[in-house]
């Protein structure tokens, strides 16, 4: 009897495994070279993209750097603020990206940039009516997760904290919540966190996966955090997997006491 | 007819439609359409008829998180 992990453990998503847990955003590195050392150093399931105007001093070579690692792209709909908006975005994106998935974001509000879970529901039906892929970025409110499972979404990305806050889960019972409440939904947590340690906290509570941008593309050296990212999200899975022990209020000890040579043998003359 | 190209202003031909609205903004590919906040998808481009006020997106890939 082997007491090892199986190592065919890969995040699935509407049936398509992928190598990492670690989904990654391209916005904000310092350069093309720090985004594609990163890219190396995450060896990310997936990387995040969006669609802007053109315009002459567009990103150049951003999109050749992405071919070259041939890794699966995720477009989003980020800075839509209404589903119209989120449906011509998607239509976009699958066309010029040749892909049916898409992160979707929809805000409702701009300054703590949460998303909008009315909107959230109703666009996603509509865009998995129409063969997407949907990744919806919400809330850890457990109510608009299942309405999004109802519309079909095969996963979810809760948040964290909000985008680019770098705090780490600032709800940890809601988050853990929809996690327990959810045990056979793929669950990626998206936006809010900001060192290693948080990614491998919520890999313990049992989440499938975590999207990163600003945490890394912000580092004072990004490909060496896309790096420790990655070891942080695998620890925490391998421990998830592994089965923490229970936690206890009062102390045991470790060591065995039965056979201990000098037990006590001077307290009993007190 | 005057439209919008990318919130640029532009003069076309009565007849043009969205093809050649790229060309006279010089689209670079990769790109995508959307006119009047409408999907146009790149098949239509050639055929899909343009009218006075219309505003065109052209979009291209930028990074994003």
């Amino acid at each position: 009897m082997t007491s090892t992990i199986t190592t065919a453990d890969t995040l699935t998503l509407y049936g398509t495994s992928f190598p990492s847990r670690v989904l990654l955003g391209t916005s904000r590195y310092p350069s093309l070279q720090s985004l594609s050392d990163s890219i190396d150093a995450a060896r990310p399931g997936m990387v995040t993209v969006a669609l802007r105007r053109q315009s002459n001093t567009g990103e150049a070579g951003f999109f050749d750097v992405l071919k070259r690692h041939g890794v699966a792209l995720l477009p989003n709909t980020a800075g839509c603020q209404t589903v119209d908006e989120v449906l011509t975005t998607a239509h976009m994106a699958r066309e010029l990206f040749d892909t049916p998935w898409l992160k979707l974001e929809l805000i409702g509000d701009d300054y703590t940039l949460q998303p909008d879970p009315i909107g959230l529901v109703e666009a996603a039906e509509k865009l998995i009516r129409e063969g997407f892929k949907v990744l919806p970025y919400c809330t850890e409110d457990l109510v608009i997760g299942r309405r999004l499972l109802d519309v079909g979404c095969e996963a979810l990305m809760p948040w964290g904290a909000p985008i680019g806050t770098g705090k780490g889960v600032t709800n940890p019972y809601g988050l853990r919540t929809l996690r327990e409440r959810l045990p056979d939904v793929p669950l990626i947590v998206d936006a809010g966190l900001g060192v290693p340690s948080h990614a491998c906290q919520v890999m313990e509570w049992g989440f499938d996966g975590v999207l990163l941008n600003t945490a890394v593309s912000q580092a004072t050296f990004p490909p060496q955090m896309a790096r420790a990212f990655a070891l942080g999200v695998e620890a925490g899975r391998m421990a998830y997997l592994a089965g923490p022990m229970a936690e206890r209020d009062s102390a045991q000890a470790s060591t065995p006491v039965v056979g201990m040579p000098f037990w006590h043998q001077d307290g009993s003359a007190a | 007819m005057n439209i919008h190209i990318n919130q640029q202003p532009f003069s076309m031909p009565d007849a043009a439609t969205v093809i050649d609205a790229l060309a006279a903004f010089g689209a670079k590919p990769p790109f995508a359409v959307a006119l009047n906040g409408q999907f146009v998808a790149r098949a239509e481009h050639a055929s899909k008829a343009l009218n006075a006020g219309d505003k065109l997106d052209i979009v291209s890939p930028v990074a994003g998180g």
